[in-house]
């Protein structure tokens, strides 16, 4: 479910980190106005906390095969949108680091597929209204299993839109949602029961835990409902804008791309000099999904009956072949000699 | 030299709860003073320890450190004139690196980076660890996050040294260094701590407390070898005194 | 079957024990704190070194196979230099490759367009960008684990901070940091004790985990608690203070220079082509 940076194409990578900085920088300064000081010790425990709860795995019932919670409504409930918003991005920015899960590109979609839904979203619409004040277990059962089911499916399908715009997948979208969402259907209903479990039990041993939580946290009434859905609101505007930014700069988005794959591209032109080396890489970095278009390229290829290698005829292709090898030979040259020179 | 001492003047607490954590505590410890503060587990050891910088205020009664009595406002002072050391190195250790951590205390006093570097090489030296300074803390062996804690109060130049269970974790050889080190320190000394032995060898004076009362407060010759008085405490004699 | 190897977030679990993770991410913590040249350059210049080498392996387009490969120069250097084990990294980018294979492996079958490799060998287009995904999984990821083999984590929070990341985020990943180990610790008990308990069976199912992570969770309150007491006792008032500024040594500079040349020269000329050329024009 994390994001992988090798799916991204660089538009999407850095239009998602710039998202999920800015939500780090509001939730530090919202969070820097109002803060009880026993909170910074808290949210980095409570950091650890669910990073040391991922790692124990649990067998899901019927499956037979074993999951660990993602914790980002845990959080919420624990230590309020703000703060539990900035312990998510530094969990998944360690695990980004230490465990590779994503990468470091992807880790600006992973903050906000992983953070920002559970936090943001689902804590103060869904959990909140439905859990009230936290007074009756089953309430908050159904208020923990909606929302961690809701969050899970909008992190789901931000992976399925991240990786269709980045255009390195061929899956058409239809089929894609259908891999994604029922599986994390399952994953988030367990989960969900799971997170309800543990605010319960905590609610049966330690009920002052939450409830000393919930009183040093005047924050979570200052999200209001208006804020979020203004907030989602100039997001989708500006991502508006970036998506028909970038179809303006290619208006032949369409046909380049089919170009690509009947090979029509004009190599010759984008191999001399920087300035069209510059406009291959604007060519080569546009994010227009071209899954759809495949099928007529389909049929396109049928008609050229021999389609080459996007934009590169037979003969170059074995240059490319012959290079590329003489390239890693001589990079495992370099590796095995300076790791018998750094021996002597 | 009278701003080194403590005094607590019939200081009572209790919890939020009902508990009753301490009931009308007094003592004085004078300026240069080590004292072992002994008692079954829960009789509020803790708890006083927890007053003498203001984490807790008392119910009742007074707390008097170095001529300043204990307040909401006079708090941050007496946190400076208090270094505690706590029984788990762990949670005290809580930067990222050693360095950083010995650095806290001193950078919150508001000084400079070059008189906080001195500080901080000051006190690592003085418990042998100035070559741990760029480990991250579960880098370092457990006698060695106990040398690191005391540093990181002492770098702060507290006047009046407070432990909980210094020794509780350690193994024999780093128990040993730590009392060695100890008896080097001139500062007032509270240590609050089972390990009667440790407190026989450090300390010169024992007040016992049970179920948040004092019971008995004397020079430790005489305390540590009252065998009555330690089995009606769930204490007994240290074991260098049961041998004989 | 298929539904068992979906998802990659479960699938880890199956493959490594909470041990086994844990010792993994020790592991990699120690190695960062070797002392080479890669391990003392400053964590600025490595984190812009990264970041730039992995926008430039992503910028290529989805096709493209032959010109990635010289960039596994950079990670190769990296790694000997910074005498990181091969093995160790190889494991980890295998580890978490299923995802990525997951979904690249539709390409293959789904564009199905010819392309000629050599005249008479021609394979679907799909299986080009299958392969080229494969490829920028293993430079990306490659290349972010040995960023974190060779620059320790509070090295990193530094340079975080120094670039202006707000403060209460850096401190929350140092705290993270410092007690990620301690939990973990915990953890691995409270599991030990579990396990020894269930003989094999058992002891896995749902109920027993919110047992497990609920008594951690209160454990961990707790510590929680006394840290901000000793925090206090050290005249804590809110602000996390900070020390150790970097200065940009020549060093760094050639380095990042260095690397940011390379990956233009190879990102912008067709170097492989241009020597596979030379080499055949030498054999022809």
């Amino acid at each position: 479910m994390h994001m992988a940076d090798a799916l991204l194409s660089p538009v999407v990578g850095a239009t998602m980190w710039t998202g999920s900085v800015a939500a780090i920088g509001y939730s530090s300064k919202k969070l820097k106005e109002n803060i009880d000081n026993k909170t910074i010790p808290l949210m980095g425990v409570m950091g650890a906390f669910v990073f040391a709860a991922q790692m124990i795995n649990f067998t899901i019932p019927g499956t037979g095969s074993s999951g660990h919670i993602g914790g980002g409504m845990i959080l919420a409930v624990i230590l309020g949108p703000y703060a539990a918003f900035l312990a998510m991005a530094s969990i998944l920015t360690v695990q980004a680091l230490f465990f590779a899960d994503g990468g470091l590109l992807a880790l600006g979609c992973n903050i906000w597929n992983l953070g920002i839904y559970p936090c943001f979203l689902l804590y103060p619409l869904v959990y909140k209204p439905i859990a009230g004040e936290g007074k009756d277990a089953r309430r908050i059962a159904v208020a923990a299993i909606i929302s961690v089911v809701i969050a899970l499916q909008l992190g789901a399908f931000s992976v399925v839109l991240e990786t269709l715009l980045s255009g390195k997948s061929e899956l058409p979208f239809g089929t894609f949602v259908m891999l994604m969402q029922p599986i994390h259907l399952a994953i988030g209903l367990v989960e969900g029961i799971i997170t309800a479990g543990i605010i319960n039990y905590v609610r049966n041993t330690r009920p002052e835990i939450l409830k000393a939580n919930s009183i040093s946290r005047p924050l979570d009434t200052s999200i209001s409902i208006k804020n979020v859905l203004v907030a989602f609101l100039i997001l989708a505007v500006i991502t508006g804008g970036a998506l028909s930014w970038f179809a303006s700069t290619h208006p032949d988005g369409l046909e380049w791309s089919i170009e690509k794959v009947t090979g029509k591209g004009e190599l010759a032109e984008a191999t001399q000099g920087v300035a069209p080396a510059l406009k291959e890489l604007q060519g080569k970095t546009a994010f227009l999904p071209d899954y759809g278009f495949k099928s007529s390229a389909g049929v396109d290829s049928q008609e050229n009956e021999v389609a080459v290698w996007p934009g590169i005829e037979a003969g170059t292709s074995v240059a490319g072949i012959v290079g590329g090898i003489i390239v890693l030979m001589f990079t495992l040259f370099i590796g095995l000699g300076i790791r018998l020179f750094k021996k002597q | 030299m009278s701003h080194h001492i403590v005094e607590f003047k019939n200081v009572s607490f209790c919890y939020p709860d009902g508990t009753k954590a301490l009931r009308d505590i007094s003592f004085r410890i004078t300026h240069g003073e080590s004292v072992g503060i002994i008692g079954a587990n829960g009789a509020g050891k803790s708890t006083l320890l927890m007053h003498m910088n203001g984490y807790l205020m008392p119910t009742s009664g007074t707390v008097n450190i170095g001529d300043i009595y204990l307040t909401r406002q006079t708090r941050q002072e007496i946190r400076r004139k208090v270094g505690i050391v706590f029984q788990n190195p762990d949670d005290q250790l809580f930067m990222p690196t050693v360095y950083e951590d010995v650095a806290f205390g001193p950078l919150n006093l508001g000084m400079d980076e070059n008189a906080v570097r001195e500080r901080v090489e000051y006190a690592l030296n003085l418990v042998s660890g100035l070559e741990l300074q760029n480990k991250p803390p579960h880098h370092l062996s457990s006698g060695q996050k106990s040398a690191v804690a005391i540093a990181a109060v002492i770098a702060v130049e507290p006047d009046i040294l407070a432990m909980d269970e210094p020794a509780a974790n350690l193994d024999p050889k780093s128990r040993r260094l730590l009392i060695n080190l100890l008896k080097t320190f001139e500062h007032s000394k509270i240590i609050a701590s089972h390990d009667l032995d440790l407190i026989m060898d450090v300390c010169h004076r024992c007040i016992v407390i049970k179920e948040g009362a004092v019971v008995a407060d004397g020079p430790v010759s005489e305390i540590l070898t009252d065998k009555k008085l330690l089995e009606e405490n769930n204490l007994e004699l240290p074991l260098s005194l049961q041998r004989n | 079957m298929i539904f068992k190897h979906l998802s990659k977030r479960m699938l880890p679990d199956e493959i490594m024990t909470f041990d086994e993770k844990y010792y993994n991410i020790g592991f990699i913590d120690q190695l960062s704190y070797k002392d080479t040249f890669v391990h003392r350059l400053d964590p600025r210049a490595k984190l812009i070194a990264t970041l730039l080498f992995l926008f430039t392996v992503i910028s290529f387009s989805k096709y493209e196979l032959t010109a990635l490969l010289p960039f596994f120069l950079y990670p190769a250097l990296l790694m000997t230099i910074g005498e990181i084990p091969f093995m160790f990294i190889f494991k980890k980018i295998v580890l978490v490759s299923p995802f990525a294979v997951f979904i690249g492996i539709f390409n293959p079958f789904l564009d199905s367009g010819q392309v000629s490799i050599f005249q008479g060998l021609t394979i679907s287009a799909g299986w080009l960008s299958f392969f080229s995904i494969m490829i920028k999984f293993t430079l990306t990821v490659s290349t972010a684990l040995l960023l974190i083999a060779t620059t320790s984590f509070p090295n990193v929070c530094h340079s975080l901070r120094q670039w202006g990341l707000p403060s209460l985020f850096v401190s929350q990943l140092s705290f993270l940091y410092r007690y990620i180990f301690v939990l973990m610790e915990e953890a691995m008990r409270i599991i030990r004790a579990r396990n020894m308990r269930s003989y094999g069976k058992r002891g896995k199912g749902i109920r027993i985990f919110v047992r497990i992570v609920g008594i951690l969770f209160v454990r961990t309150v707790e510590r929680a608690e006394r840290i901000y007491f000793a925090m206090l006792s050290r005249g804590f008032q809110g602000d996390m203070p900070s020390l150790k500024r970097f200065h940009i040594k020549t060093g760094d500079v050639i380095f990042v220079v260095s690397v940011a040349v390379f990956l233009y020269v190879f990102r912008f000329y067709p170097a492989t082509q241009i020597l596979g050329r030379y080499v055949q024009g030498v054999f022809s």
